[in-house]
């Protein structure tokens, strides 16, 4: 007769937790960063069509790393859900900090309730007037938030990227810098040897604070390889 | 079950929120004397892009219910859509259009072809088809720029969702048989898009002097017709300022020949 393991609650959380964490680590990864313009996303990302960043509404985008399927059906649901709220009620009344929790929710459940969790993680960010009133929301697997300020790495090797970008940081960057900064830390980290990733190994884009009510705009190949080479 | 594909309609906002709740997404109004009318919508094409121009006025019976409303919009970065009708479920029609295309292209990555957005108004119309048979029709009129054939295309719709894509230009609305027989003789196929305004404006001018639905410039309260232009650089809605300048130099025109611009016969242009 075969009798059902008891396995505790801790064994099986650490148990998806790690799953989780190594299906992240193995993919590239992606950085954002406050500017003086609004707030820069950079990842590494061979692909033209196949994107990792994406505008969810007017001050809103949206970055992740992991596996493709899944991160693709939430960033699906966060513009339907910025859509639905902007129509019903006004499009001032979408904000990042409701649909980080939106995103909370949805990937705690998953967490909790699947029998695999989602290996991915998310940033969203609403750029505000100026960098006092950007907002930048980390998502974990497990559904944690974070509320982070000045830069973001997730992905792949992201402590090691998060020391790097800690010597490079400052708070008085403008886009180019920013960009440079992401792209070099993005190059640098782990044990390979130092890489020099080019424009066509990248996707950019900025919430650009000074544009009208639609913020998000991608930084193609040619206006990327200036500022790289800024 | 998990079926093998998302629906087809994956990336329309219009299905979704259907497919989410009870509520009719184009509410519903009272009855037809109390809601008020938007009048006449003018638009023209030619490789430049097009034009869609549209007079103030708002109408409930014989009351004028306003002076200043707006009914041209840009409906993306490359178009434009006009409305007359209803006023408040045509408000209602364009608002849920823009977030139509804005929801594709989000989820999509790239615009809707021209075509696409057409045909996605001409649905959007049909499921009104119920509240226009009570009285409470809504008739648009769309106008953009080809990104990929290079040259301005202009539709005109019916209550049913009927979608007709029309070569030169158009006019719908209470003024639109004057508007029409006057950009019919004034149309111009190689006109330039400064000309097709001017063009635009005498024709909604006409249509207001023999439509009593329709309003003409108010040059008292600075009130002129919205004028939206799509082209290769994407839509703008022309400068107020701009619009009383052609106004003022039109109206002085108009005031040594009050009906207009002459065409000769025989002028094949």
């Amino acid at each position: 007769m075969s009798m059902p393991f008891y396995v505790s609650p801790e064994q099986i959380t650490k148990d998806k937790a790690d799953f989780a964490r190594k299906g992240i680590a193995r993919g590239k990864s992606i950085v954002v960063a406050q500017c003086d313009e609004g707030i820069v996303f950079v990842a590494e990302n061979p692909s033209r069509a196949l994107h990792k960043i994406s505008e969810i509404y007017d001050r809103i985008a949206f970055g992740a790393v992991g596996k493709y399927n899944e991160f693709e059906q939430l960033r699906v649901a966060g513009i339907r859900l910025a859509d639905t709220r902007g129509f019903a009620y006004d499009r001032s009344d979408v904000s990042g900090r409701s649909l980080a929790n939106a995103y909370a929710q949805t990937l705690g459940a998953i967490f909790t309730d699947a029998p695999k969790p989602y290996e991915v993680e998310l940033v969203v960010a609403e750029v505000g007037a100026d960098r006092a009133q950007d907002q930048i929301y980390r998502l974990a697997f497990d559904g944690s938030v974070a509320d982070e300020a000045g830069f973001v790495a997730m992905g792949g090797a992201a402590d090691a990227l998060t020391t790097s970008l800690r010597d490079q940081w400052r708070d008085d960057m403008d886009l180019a810098a920013a960009v440079r900064m992401a792209v070099s830390a993005l190059g640098d980290h782990g044990a390979e040897a130092t890489r020099t990733l080019t424009s066509d190994q990248l996707e950019v884009a900025v919430l650009d604070r000074t544009r009208p009510r639609r913020r998000f705009r991608r930084i193609e190949t040619h206006e990327l390889d200036a500022l790289l080479a800024g | 079950m998990i079926s093998a594909f998302p629906s087809p309609l994956g990336s329309s906002f219009a299905a979704y929120v259907r497919s989410t709740s009870d509520e009719p997404v184009i509410l519903s109004g009272p009855g037809d004397s109390i809601a008020p009318h938007g009048t006449t919508i003018v638009g023209l094409r030619g490789d430049f892009g097009a034009v869609l121009a549209g007079d103030r006025r708002a109408t409930m019976g014989n009351v004028i219910a306003q002076r200043n409303i707006e009914k041209v919009f840009p409906a993306d970065e490359f178009s434009l859509v006009g409305i007359a009708g209803t006023a408040g479920i045509a408000l209602e029609l364009v608002r849920l259009f823009q977030v139509e295309l804005e929801h594709y292209e989000k989820i999509e990555g790239v615009a809707l072809s021209l075509d696409g957005k057409a045909n996605r108004l001409s649905t959007l119309l049909r499921s009104n088809l119920g509240m226009a048979l009570q009285g409470l029709a809504v008739v648009p009129m769309f106008a953009g720029y080809d990104t990929r054939a290079s040259r301005g295309r202009l539709f005109s719709y019916d209550v049913t969702g009927g979608r007709y894509e029309e070569h030169d230009f158009y006019a719908v609305g209470s003024g639109a048989t004057f508007a029409r027989g006057s950009l019919k003789k004034m149309f111009d196929p190689n006109a330039s898009e400064s000309d097709a305004i001017g063009i635009a404006l005498e024709a909604l001018y006409d249509a207001a002097e023999d439509d009593s639905a329709t309003g003409g410039p108010d040059v008292a309260r600075g009130i002129y017709p919205i004028i939206g232009v799509a082209d290769q650089r994407g839509v703008r809605i022309i400068e107020e300022a701009e619009v009383a300048e052609i106004t003022r130099q039109m109206l002085e025109q108009r005031s040594r020949r009050p009906d207009g611009p002459m065409v000769r016969r025989g002028d094949a242009g």
